[in-house]
């Protein structure tokens, strides 16, 4: 038996190889199978499968009617209002980011906040919302005594879709910084000069250049800010324990609840729904970006 | 002069709609009876034996799952870049599927899955270590390939073969060192995604720090309210800490360029 030699000119062809080259990978394939594809397939199949695994159509058929259509209707009008809001808002104060120093202090901690509560805030923000506005919050009860105003006079609005409206704004605003620093940052100084040096002020120069050229950028954000608000689930959880008014929280019925005859199948149908509208949303955003790279 | 006010009037703003419920928060968590200020809800985090029950699992979690996602992933993406470049669009299509498909979805799937899970393993509560490297799969994929995007892997390891390394001396002793600061950066996102990860545990009946806290809520708001200021501050930290980290990458690389 003769040690394999490994040569130093032609590193990728080493003769006397004991094992194929695709052994390596098959550990990861084998964990990404089962703990994701296999979970993945199970609801996208089980969304065409009746109680005894034969095809139907009942189940998906069922999304187009009654309380899960609204349920979609809402959550889509939800992500939409929070994208838009996060959009324009995460924007403006990108801008004010990006204007200051890249490694002033104001960037560095507009930056990790965002980072936390884009990404990790969750649970903890709906106890945020509590604290501030909710029944005994700290803004609540200020207005309360010193103003004479009740904030929830109309109801509890915290706990129903303009609480929600509220919350996911919060976190839509940190995602918005997040995606499109960069693309604000890609900005070449040279245009804005460029501008100058022909007579345009400002406004010209976002009118007919930063504007057109950080557009597409600004969409493509738009749309993953769409995807995470729809794909949102613990914040909504926390806040809202009663009912289901959106999605994610009738996926939570499905799971948890009684499930009723015929039905054994509906969270998986609203699973498959789900993922078509964010793999829509990201699919659009995947040919933005494409757009923007063009620029840099 | 007029774009510098409106930007600070901006930030100010910005900071006031973001601070505020932190602020809230402090404030809330520190409520005495009869409007005396009071620490018991702070007290009352490690007075609670469930909640430092599920604080620790979740502490573990967070160092299982970030330890598993690394094993996982950089051998294989070194292996890929070395010897099989055309497994790299599909595994990288695999890493990132779960942006696109959500936790909420996922679970759906997972429950099943997890009842043979139950079976093979225990019920533990660690077992969700396997559900949270799946969750953590995108952001540690980005991190570890742009880790290996900077350095030129390809000579690396020719030369340490060269020199008679074997491949796990490679992967041990060559490429772990050089991508030490993308390794660290994917752990610590890792581990900031886990300690606040709520989906997945709550509807898979696991009790971890977020579901504890969610339960709590029901019956005593402050102390959950103290909890989550703590892991949304800790986050903070552990966010801000990666800033820097990421930086001296770029340090290090203009360096060496």
């Amino acid at each position: 038996m003769v040690a394999p030699v490994a040569n130093p000119a032609r590193g990728d062809a080493a003769p006397g190889r004991r094992w194929p080259a695709w052994l390596v990978v098959v550990p990861f394939l084998a964990y990404v199978g089962v703990f994701l594809v296999y979970p993945t397939a199970l609801v996208l199949i089980g969304a065409f499968q009746d109680a005894n695994g034969g095809f139907t159509l009942d189940n998906v058929g069922a999304l187009t009617r009654g309380v899960h259509l609204q349920a979609f209707l809402r959550s889509v009008e939800l992500s939409a209002l929070t994208a838009l809001l996060g959009a324009v808002l995460g924007a403006l104060l990108s801008w004010a980011v990006a204007a200051g120093r890249p490694d002033g202090l104001p960037r560095r901690v507009v930056v990790a906040g965002s980072g936390v509560l884009a990404q990790f805030g969750g649970v903890p923000l709906a106890f945020a919302f509590l604290a501030t506005v909710g029944f005994q919050g700290l803004v609540t009860q200020v207005l309360r005594e010193r103003f004479g105003v009740d904030l929830f006079a109309h109801g509890a609005w915290l706990f129903e879709l303009p609480g929600l409206t509220l919350v996911y704004t919060f976190f839509q605003v940190p995602l918005m910084v997040i995606v499109f620093l960069p693309a604000l940052d890609g900005l070449r100084p040279q245009w804005r000069e460029a501008v100058a040096s022909l007579g345009g002020n400002s406004w010209t120069y976002w009118r007919h250049v930063g504007g057109p050229v950080l557009l597409p950028a600004f969409l493509g954000a738009a749309l993953l800010l769409f995807a995470n608000a729809f794909s949102a689930y613990a914040t909504a959880a926390a806040l809202v324990s009663q009912g289901s008014p959106i999605v994610p929280l009738q996926i939570r019925g499905a799971l948890t609840g009684e499930v009723l005859l015929g039905q054994e199948n509906t969270g998986k149908a609203l699973g498959l729904g789900m993922v078509v509208v964010v793999a829509v949303a990201m699919g659009l955003h995947a040919l933005l970006q494409r757009r923007f790279a063009r620029w840099r | 002069m007029a774009v510098k006010v409106v930007r600070w009037l901006v930030l100010l703003a910005f900071g006031v709609f973001f601070l505020l419920p932190l602020l809230a928060m402090a404030e809330f968590s520190t409520r005495g009876a009869g409007g005396t200020r009071s620490l018991d809800s702070w007290s009352g985090i490690v007075t609670d034996p469930d909640l430092v029950d599920a604080i620790l699992v979740s502490v573990q979690l967070a160092v299982a799952g970030s330890l598993l996602v690394l094993v996982l992933l950089v051998p294989t993406m070194t292996w890929i870049r070395l010897r099989l470049p055309r497994l790299r669009r599909p595994v990288e299509f695999l890493c990132l599927l779960p942006i696109a498909i959500p936790a909420i979805v996922l679970v759906v799937g997972m429950a099943p899955l997890y009842a043979w899970v139950d079976y093979f393993l225990g019920g533990s509560p660690l077992t969700l270590t396997f559900a949270y490297a799946v969750l953590v799969l995108p952001f540690a994929y980005r991190a570890i390939d742009a880790g290996l995007s900077a350095i030129d892997l390809k000579t690396l390891a020719e030369a340490a073969r060269g020199l008679g390394a074997s491949w796990a001396a490679v992967l041990l002793r060559v490429v772990v060192p050089n991508i030490r600061t993308a390794l660290i950066g994917a752990s610590l996102l890792s581990v900031a995604l886990v300690l606040g990860e709520f989906t997945v545990a709550s509807l898979l009946n696991f009790d971890t720090l977020q579901v504890r806290v969610n339960l709590l809520g029901k019956r005593n708001a402050g102390v959950s309210i103290a909890v989550s200021l703590l892991s949304l501050l800790f986050a903070f930290a552990l966010l801000f800490l990666l800033s820097f980290v990421g930086e001296r990458r770029r340090g290090a690389a203009a360096g060496e360029g």
